[in-house]
């Protein structure tokens, strides 16, 4: 037995497969096919969890994605808890393991409920209200002790142990929603040979079809009809079929997100499959068959455990075969609450009345309920029910001529099924920008204006009754494949349907009563706990927007967006306002339809695979030797080498002396290197940057200084000149990509005419810079081909040869103001080179140096860094290179801005050095610098501290800073206020170290 | 995400492109004789339309290759694409 409240037949169960599973630390039985809301209340469980404000007891609402009441967390540990499912939309498994939330100390027993009692001095906009005073308490005590009491699931303590993918897929059309509207479109689709995606969340397809005992399709029961019709649509071959698949957000030209849950239903999945998959599914056109959601009563006391959507008991008794209770109340504003009634007497249920708001009551599922000998009150209305952590009965009271509520009678029950009509679920239209409109006859909002290429079919679009669905559903498919070009379908084919019309009778808003509104409930939005008289005292304060409503009440900002709350929301602001629910209007539907997991979307991109990583061919060997790496984008680079015990600051004062005295080896791999090739190339580069091109001879090299338009330092780098029509042009680490596509955007759309072509070479050499007075005699003995005296290749040079038996191209250059050559060989040469080089220099007590010392050494030469001294404002003049500037050029990229008034003013910010009176004092990078130390905030600013390092070759502290009108102030003591002391400076020239840049000849 | 088709590639996910801005923007031939009234329309006055606009798109991964596209900027719409050089197509919206 899985359950003593378990049917003894029917149902899409199998009994014979019992299945255990524990919640809260007890354990149940069910059986294959339940899903953990079946199982708990065939076990007679109705508590699943406690409201969101008060703490109120509730039980399961909906059995669908509209659930807002039992939502639970489920996982056998914290590598695979997730919090706030569904527990009607949970399949069960062998071994399921959840737990209710937001209770303490137990679901049964919370403490926190004292707030329900609290309530009527807890109204909408209380905490707007009430926690203003004083003002610092806000963060330090309301909000923590709020966010205690408050709230739904707790996040998993641990990391996600699971794997997540994603999958791009195109298709002619995509149907969502699998009941009987997605079917058919799928079906005629599919006949016409379209490329076919049909998802539905369920893991089952059919729908409303799944939990209808009544229908039938060409003499068979609709669920047999189901199963046909899928099979019929997958046998055309070019179908996906996607169950447990939920459509969660669309976006612009018919970009559709899906989220597949593939494992969760597993006992013991198999470890090679991802537990979730994010579909991007590019479609053609769409199909919109995501049905509609049910309507909840708004009545005083409507939120307890027991009371739930007709559509849930049709469910738990004719999908899942379980007795939502012994005697049932039904209360309706439509037919649709008969057909519950009649499925609970089927089950040997017992039916103590049926309430119906309408003044009269004769459709055919009425009339079948009267043949049934069930009670049936019209003009009637439930105004309290009783029970703590169940529903033990319901008041219902007749509603009079004048609308007011007469004497209540109760009525003993422990189930109450309720029915306020229908609401097309056009989250996914209004999502893709589709403008809605208001049906009148069904005091709904459906489908008006499409933005995109999609159409919605059936309920969706407020079609109801089965043959009507199954012929829009066909129309719709046919449809979207003639939008999408394809043939048409073939010809429908015939289906005789029998089935029992519910109508379209709608309730909007609350229900009336005759009690004290003071100590009365009634909910709208059960989720964020927003009662009538909560949304009802918002349009009294002067709410009158429907979206200022939302936000005050919170009403519809749930995880549920409001499924089961916006339409009775917006009914009792229309009443509230006597305003129609068009003038009203709505709010917006946002993505994701249900919450999605950060996994999916996520998917591979964790751990190492979040970011690209870049790594020079040196990396092994820099590994090798204990580097410590920074990242510089995605580039890793060796920082420092620490020897035994060394800290950064020993490891870098090391490195820095050794190249000063002797020689040190850097890996410069990761610079940004473009080959410009052409016969214009000359011309092209003189435009591209400041300087003059024209003249370099190949052979030479040169410091380049490329500007935006607007005239500001973009990029630097020295450009070598190999041929008249072929430069080797490097650029700053971080900017290769962008300085290639300025390059690549003049050439293709402003000077097409030129006969150039750009290439990215960056990752093409391996570049191993030797720098020290004794470079020249470490690499000497292994180059071929190139005379590296002084006075054959000279300092800015370039020569193409072989070094250790391999082709190079080396430079003679230097950042760090000692004698320099830059080794550039093939990234794959570039590992054998290096450590032939390091071999080489042994003698030279040869020294690994990483970015930092890098750093040091450039700043002691006043060598500037783009990005780090300049900001995107700075022209060359500010930064002291005006000299790169070709004075006698026509034009260049920005050129026209420099000769602006204002790039020439004399109280610019300028490059200049800073000493601290104290020389082990090291100023913050980033440091704001003021003339006047006296001065009373705000104080006035003048410049602040770009670069500041110690520096072992001064044996002091020495920084780079942008100044206003700094070059005049040469001598001048300025501050640096920092918190608890101002640090006074005196301002120098920027270069620190050898000025005359002797040692740049060894 | 937009699907946009390249000149010379077809339909491609919007991830691919780099957005470069209104088109039809030609740089001064003669940068130095416009006023610096002129030269700030050219460097920063951009029409920024409600509706169809033209503007420049490069297939950054992709061929790499820039082209224009006029794109309705309240649906997001594209109406045409075409070759850097050519003349905006005629779109019916």
């Amino acid at each position: 037995m899985t359950g003593a409240f378990r049917l003894a037949t029917g149902g899409r169960i199998d009994r014979a497969r019992p299945l255990r599973f524990r919640f809260d630390g007890n354990e149940y039985n069910g059986c294959a096919g339940d899903t953990l809301a079946s199982a708990l209340i065939a076990n007679g469980v109705h508590l699943m969890g406690r409201s969101f404000k008060y703490h109120r007891p509730r039980g399961l609402l909906s059995t669908g994605s509209d659930e807002p009441n039992a939502l639970v967390g489920v996982g056998r540990d914290e590598g695979h808890y997730t919090p706030n499912l569904r527990a009607g939309q949970i399949e069960l498994y062998d071994g399921l393991v959840a737990e209710s939330q937001n209770r303490y100390p137990r679901l049964d027993f919370d403490l926190g409920a004292v707030n329900d009692l609290f309530s009527p001095l807890i109204p909408a906009g209380f905490y707007y209200k009430t926690f203003m005073w004083p003002a610092g308490a806000w963060k330090r005590f309301y909000e923590p002790k709020i966010r205690a009491m408050a709230g739904l699931g707790r996040a998993p303590r641990g990391p996600d142990a699971d794997r997540y993918v994603q999958r791009f897929v195109h298709c002619d059309v995509l149907v969502v929603g699998a009941g009987p509207a997605g079917l058919m479109a799928a079906r005629a689709a599919a006949a016409s040979g379209a490329r076919v995606v049909l998802c539905d969340e369920q893991p089952e397809f059919g729908g409303s079809l799944l939990s209808d005992r009544e229908a039938s399709i060409n003499g068979m029961p609709a669920a047999q009809w189901v199963d046909q019709s899928i099979a019929e649509t997958a046998s055309a071959g070019r179908v996906t079929l996607l169950p447990r698949t939920t459509a969660f957000g669309y976006f612009t030209h018919n970009l559709v997100a899906l989220a597949e849950r593939v494992t969760d239903h597993l006992a013991a999945p198999d470890p090679y499959l991802p537990r979730e998959r994010l579909w991007h599914v590019r479609a053609r056109e769409v199909v919109l068959a995501t049905g509609a959601t049910e309507r909840p009563l708004v009545f005083p006391d409507n939120d307890r455990p027991g009371i739930m959507l007709a559509g849930a008991t049709r469910t738990l008794v004719n999908r899942y075969g379980v007795k939502p209770g012994a005697r049932a109340v039904v209360f309706t504003a439509n037919d649709h609450g008969y057909g519950a009634a009649l499925d609970l007497v089927r089950a040997g249920i017992d039916v103590a009345s049926i309430a119906d708001l309408r003044p009269t009551a004769d459709g055919t599922l009425p009339e079948a309920a009267r043949r049934a000998g069930l009670t049936v009150r019209t003009s009637s209305t439930i105004v309290g029910t009783t029970g703590r952590l169940r529903v033990d009965s319901a008041l219902i009271a007749a509603i009079g001529p004048d609308g007011k509520t007469g004497p209540a009678q109760t009525v003993t029950c422990d189930h109450i099924a309720m029915s306020g009509g229908f609401t097309p679920a056009v989250h996914l239209f209004s999502q893709s920008k589709g403008r809605l409109r208001f049906d009148p006859a069904l005091q709904a909002y459906v489908p008006g204006v499409s933005a995109e290429r999609e159409r919605s079919a059936g309920a969706a679009r407020g079609i109801y009754g089965l043959a009507a669905v199954l012929a829009d559903g066909w129309a719709q498919g046919e449809s979207a494949c003639l939008d999408a070009g394809l043939r048409g379908s073939p010809k429908r084919p015939q289906l005789n349907i029998r089935e029992r019309d519910t109508g379209t009778d709608t309730w909007l808003g609350a229900t009336p009563h005759n009690r004290n509104p003071i100590f009365v409930k009634a909910f709208v939005d059960f989720q964020n706990d927003v009662t009538a008289k909560d949304v009802k005292l918002a349009v009294r304060e002067g709410f009158e927007s429907i979206e200022h409503v939302k936000r005050y009440t919170t009403s519809g900002m749930a995880t549920d967006q409001g499924k089961t709350s916006n339409m009775n929301t917006l009914g009792i602001v229309s009443a509230a306002l006597g305003k129609t629910i068009p003038e009203v209007g709505h709010t917006t539907f946002r993505m994701p339809y249900t919450p999605v997991t950060f996994g999916a979307l996520a998917g591979m991109s964790r751990g190492a695979l979040f970011d690209p990583v870049r790594t020079t061919p040196v990396q092994p060997w820099a590994e090798a030797e204990g580097a410590v790496f920074e990242d510089v984008g995605l580039w890793k680079r060796a920082r420092y080498f620490p020897r035994q015990g060394e800290d950064m600051h020993q490891a870098v004062a090391r490195e820095c002396k050794a190249v000063r005295a002797g020689v040190g080896i850097f890996d410069a791999s990761t610079l940004g290197k473009i080959e410009v090739v052409g016969p214009d190339a000359a011309e092209f580069m003189n435009r591209m940057y400041v300087n003059t091109w024209t003249k370099l001879e190949p052979g030479r090299t040169r410091y380049g200084v490329m500007l935006r338009e607007d005239g500001f330092v973009m990029d630097d780098g020295v450009v070598g000149r190999l041929a008249p029509d072929r430069f080797h042009v490097t650029t700053t680490t971080g900017g290769a990509p962008r300085v290639l596509a300025m390059m690549e955007d003049y050439l293709q759309t402003e000077w097409p005419d030129l006969r150039v072509w750009l290439t990215s070479t960056t990752e093409e050499w391996g570049v191993i810079a030797l720098q020290g007075p004794n470079a020249r005699k470490v690499i000497e003995p292994l180059v071929e081909g190139i005379d590296l005296d002084s006075g054959a290749m000279p300092h800015m040079s370039v020569r193409a040869g072989r070094i250790c038996g391999v082709p190079t191209r080396l430079f003679r250059v230097s950042f760090t103001g000692e004698l320099g050559f830059e080794v550039n060989v093939g990234a794959d040469h570039a590992p054998a080179v290096w450590e032939a080089i390091f071999a080489a220099g042994a003698r030279f007590g040869i020294t690994p140096y990483g970015t930092e010392t890098m750093h040091v050494l450039r700043a002691e030469k006043g060598y500037i860094i783009v990005g780090q001294e300049t900001d995107g404002t700075a022209t060359p003049d500010d930064v002291g290179l005006g000299w790169a500037v070709g004075k006698t050029k026509r034009d260049f990229v920005g050129k026209r801005s420099l000769a602006r008034a204002a790039m020439g003013r004399p109280d610019r910010k300028q490059l200049v050095g800073l000493l601290t009176e104290d020389p082990r004092t090291v100023l913050e990078e980033g440091a704001q610098i003021v003339a006047d130390p006296g001065q009373k905030p705000p104080m006035t600013i003048i410049g602040h501290v770009t670069s500041s390092y110690f520096s072992p070759t001064l044996g002091r502290s020495i920084a780079l800073a942008m100044v206003a009108g700094g070059r005049g102030r040469m001598g001048d003591t300025l501050h640096v206020p920092m918190p608890g002391r101002t640090i006074p400076v005196s301002v120098t020239n920027p270069v620190f170290f050898d000025p005359e840049g002797k040692r740049l000849d060894g | 995400m937009l699907l946009i088709p390249c000149p010379y590639c077809g339909p491609r996910p919007e991830s691919e492109f780099s957005y470069g801005g209104e088109a039809h923007i030609a740089r001064p031939a003669d940068p130095s004789a416009l006023d610096d009234a002129a030269w700030a329309e050219f460097l920063y006055l951009r029409r920024n339309p409600k509706g169809p606009h033209a503007e420049r798109w490069r297939h950054t991964h992709g061929c790499a290759r820039f082209f224009n596209a006029v794109r309705d900027t309240r649906t997001d719409k594209i109406l045409a694409t075409y070759r850097t050089g050519e003349p905006k197509p005629e779109t019916s919206k």
